[in-house]
């Protein structure tokens, strides 16, 4: 199959996604059947096969069918079996495959030898991963070896990473980039409700009224997702969507209100909304009274600039009145002076949730997320909800958005982060005890204490701490914040930096040993979607050279570390036998997985899966065969989700005479996060061949900058010329500037503060003070 | 824009007559739905003016009720390698 047939079939399959998605179930071909997800075209069409996937990129997990032919993927179109896209696809799913075929792949194993990357057979670098950890465990502890994956690693991935690096080696130096994007939803989840992840999933679209979207571009970010608050809409006329944000962007547009705020000051704008619905009398009592608790911990707790930063909160219990007391600063006439926003703005907005013919949805991502106070603002949010009783009901949902397609199956069920088991945290004995007995080794080898989060880890590299760091999935070397600062640590001479990755990128240029990596369906998987499903793909393809998925290429060091014992499957099954032994830890009605085989079967499964049946609203007793009651927030001792009281407080960095506007980072629709993958993609790069700074006209007046002319960002930390948008796609507030983070030329994290939520361990990308000026 | 894809309504009852009289033109392929009077058309073409000749073709088809694009793939994307000039140049990257 030539090129030129690879882009004719992608252009049937986007004609046949589009006639799907106007005729739900229309077939094409004698031996198409969508329904299955099994569909063929006919012999005519050149002999593809059609098989289910879950897409490569964000984390809506869109079910895809990818046709193969001859070895190769030919063409993509959106699963009409999948619940969660309907046969829909975004414009990076539709080209997802092309990014298989990027001319620069890495095929060989590669290692630094006087200084220069040179090509070597895949089991020589495997034996020097080997004997470098070993080495560095016996001259510096366990504790000096690292790993560092990503919410892009298949489940298998990242339960091979826990069982070696906690397991077999008995460390927790193990981190994943979604402490980058995902860990203040965990904490927020984990301090409101005692367990992670939504109680809802994507259904509540389907039911709900109000949509508020909280600083979420979800146009460009979970454009498929948003695309069904629009269906919804334009079925219901009177359903409303509010973008409630910094910044006016294509999601602005689509809103029937757009309210923009200054930034950190959602914090202030969630208790108005508290507030006022305590004023009104709108708080739903029964509710409050039978399954809610209130409570405050610590204030002024800190940014996490300095290494070693450490922080315990301590909860105090108290009670609705105090709790009205602690709100009496947040009248919406106070917080429209702080946050820019009218009070009749406010007001409307506290109606809305308080409007009991209303049900509501609130979602958000990166804006809560990317907070030096992210955990307190997923707290917020989910105060404003059980005031009202609005929550784990059809419609009623507030629901925490994932970038990556397994934050959540991978990093945050497995848990892959330093402080967490497959099962529970390691602090717990009784979680340290199960993951034991599952993996057959000895209590005492299961660390009892967490050692670094993400940015401590890398500084921890940096001090010299770490010594030996393998990163998979992931391009740290574009994604960290105040990169200067780790990019020059990983350099140290006496470090050694393993990276398996599918294509060279910033991380691979600072590495010892590069392993070249199976990508997406050259090898067999699951991830876990944003709503709790699980879904699987099979190796649809052959790897292009030595290509070695990652689960393999850790069982292989593993073996030579003299782990054998633990990781003993055959190359043929070790998957299914890895969920085998992974779905132990998930077992029982809280949490329980999906068989592989009917992983296999269905376009995914949620859980919890319990007697056949997925659970769609977790805590409704209606729904979840865990609850007790009507509601029953179990996670919790008390079996109530837990009020927080969280007060505004100012981040690190604001602008200032020297430094007058603030920065915002984030990503566009073309591009999926570091643009490794889709700056590969002919038509996805040259849509959005390069980076820039957005900037207001009013600003851009005033400086004497044009559009497309070059500026100069210089922040505390370094400088970046780039060129100037304005006007384009979306428009900062005056004193703002919005830079994308997609492209390794323009490296925006020299710029930006690696400041970072206390309790979550997750930096701000959202916020630092830069200076502007016409280069 | 040598290849597109498109979405052929035929006239009223009508579809194989539309789906027979697309196939006789050069660089055209089809695929035919089997529940509904909808086909997809995908047409590859060498150059521009081919396009134009085909797109005059296709208006002259008396069975056609109406023809939407859904995509088109020009004559830089055809051409491009997989890896584009942006894509990773090893170096430092140090800032300006």
């Amino acid at each position: 199959m030539t090129r030129r047939d690879l882009l004719r079939s992608m252009a049937a399959a986007a004609a046949i996604s589009a006639a799907e998605a106007m005729f739900p179930g229309i077939l094409f071909g004698a031996a198409g059947s969508p329904g299955t997800g099994a569909a063929e075209l006919t012999p005519s069409d050149g002999g593809v096969t059609w098989r289910k996937t879950p897409c490569r990129f964000c984390g809506v997990g869109c079910g895809l069918l990818v046709g193969v032919s001859n070895d190769r993927a030919v063409a993509v179109k959106g699963d009409p079996a999948s619940p969660v896209n309907r046969g829909l696809c975004c414009v990076k799913g539709y080209h997802s495959v092309m990014a298989l075929y990027g001319k620069d792949r890495l095929t060989r194993a590669m290692v630094r030898k006087d200084g220069k990357l040179v090509p070597v057979p895949m089991k020589e670098a495997l034996d020097l991963i080997a004997s470098k950890m070993a080495e560095t465990i016996k001259a510096h502890g366990k504790d000096a070896v690292a790993m560092y994956g990503s919410g892009q690693w298949t489940i298998p991935d990242g339960y091979v990473a826990s069982k070696l690096m906690k397991g077999a080696i008995g460390t927790n130096n193990l981190e994943a980039n979604a402490r980058l994007c995902m860990a203040s939803a965990v904490t927020g989840f984990m301090t409101s409700f005692g367990l992670d992840e939504p109680m809802g999933c994507y259904d509540d679209i389907d039911h709900a009224d109000v949509f508020v979207l909280w600083g979420n571009n979800m146009a460009e970010m979970h454009p498929v997702l948003f695309s069904r608050l629009l269906e919804r809409r334009l079925k219901n006329p009177a359903v409303k969507i509010i973008d409630l944000a910094t910044r006016w962007t294509r999601t602005s547009m689509a809103a029937d209100r757009s309210i923009l705020f200054k930034p950190q000051t959602d914090l202030a704008i969630a208790n108005a909304i508290c507030h006022e619905i305590i004023r009104t009398d709108a708080v739903h009592e029964v509710f409050v009274r039978d399954h809610v608790s209130f409570h405050e911990g610590k204030t002024h707790i800190g940014y996490g600039l300095e290494d070693k930063f450490t922080f315990k909160d301590e909860p105090k219990t108290i009670d609705l009145a105090r709790y009205r007391e602690l709100l009496a600063d947040y009248s919406v006439e106070k917080v429209e002076a702080l946050s820019g926003v009218p009070a009749r703005e406010l007001r409307y907005l506290a109606s809305l949730y308080a409007d009991p013919k209303k049900k509501v949805m609130s979602l958000w991502c990166m804006g809560f997320n990317q907070h030096t106070r992210g955990t307190w603002i997923n707290n917020l949010v989910y105060n404003i909800h059980l005031l009202v009783g609005k929550i784990a009901t059809p419609g009623n949902s507030p629901f925490s958005l994932t970038g990556q397609p397994s934050a959540c199956g991978t990093v945050r069920e497995v848990g892959t982060l330093t402080q967490r088991l497959p099962h529970g945290d390691v602090t717990e004995e009784k979680a340290r005890k199960l993951a034991a007995e599952i993996w057959g080794v000895p209590v005492e080898r299961i660390a009892a204490k967490p050692t670094y989060h993400t940015v401590e880890m890398f500084r921890a590299v940096d001090r010299g701490d770490i010594r030996f760091l393998w990163i998979q999935v992931t391009n740290p070397m574009v994604t960290m914040p105040k990169l200067r600062r780790y990019r020059d640590g990983l350099r140290k001479d006496d470090r050694f930096i393993v990276v398996s990755d599918v294509y060279p990128t910033p991380t691979t240029d600072v590495a010892d040993v590069i392993l070249p990596s199976a990508f997406w369906i050259e090898r067999e998987g699951m991830w876990g979607n944003s709503e709790r499903r699980t879904q699987h793909f099979e190796r649809m393809l052959p790897p292009p050279g030595e290509a070695m998925s990652d689960t393999w290429q850790m069982i292989e060091v593993a073996r030579r570390l003299g782990f054998e014992k633990l990781f003993p499957w055959s190359e043929a099954t070790h998957i299914q036998e890895i969920w085998k032994e992974y779905r132990r830890f998930q077992a029982g009605p809280e949490h329980e997985m999906a068989p592989y085989e009917e992983l296999r079967r269905r376009p995914g499964v949620m859980w919890p899966f319990v007697n056949g049946k997925e659970t769609k609203w977790r805590y409704n007793g209606q729904y979840d065969p865990a609850a007790k009651a009507p509601f029953d927030f179990y996670g919790k001792s008390d079996h109530r989700a837990w009020i927080w009281f969280r007060p505004y407080e100012a981040p690190p960095e604001v602008p200032d005479a020297q430094y007058p506007f603030w920065l915002n980072t984030g990503r566009v629709l073309e591009h999926w996060h570091t643009g490794s993958l889709t700056r590969r993609i002919p038509v996805l790069h040259q849509a959005v061949p390069a980076a820039y700074v957005e900037v207001h006209p009013n600003d851009a007046r005033r400086l004497n900058i044009v559009n497309g002319g070059r500026v100069r960002l210089t922040s505390r930390r370094g400088t970046l010329i780039l060129p100037a948008q304005i006007d384009g796609r979306a428009r900062p507030p005056e004193g703002q500037v919005f830079v994308p983070f997609f492209d390794e030329s323009y490296l925006i994290n020299e710029l930006t503060l690696d400041a970072f939520c206390p309790i979550s361990g997750q930096p701000d990308y959202k916020k630092c003070a830069v200076r502007l000026e016409r280069a | 824009m040598p290849i597109k894809s498109y979405l052929a309504y035929p006239v009223r009852g009508r579809s194989d007559e539309l789906a027979a009289a697309l196939r006789r033109l050069s660089g055209c392929q089809v695929f035919a739905a089997v529940n509904r009077d909808v086909l997809v058309l995908v047409t590859d073409t060498p150059h521009e003016a081919a396009d134009e000749a085909l797109q005059g073709a296709l208006a002259d088809i008396p069975t056609m009720d109406a023809l939407a694009l859904v995509a088109g793939i020009g004559d830089a994307i055809i051409d491009s390698e997989a890896t584009p000039a942006g894509a990773h140049q090893e170096g430092p990257h140090d800032p300006a």
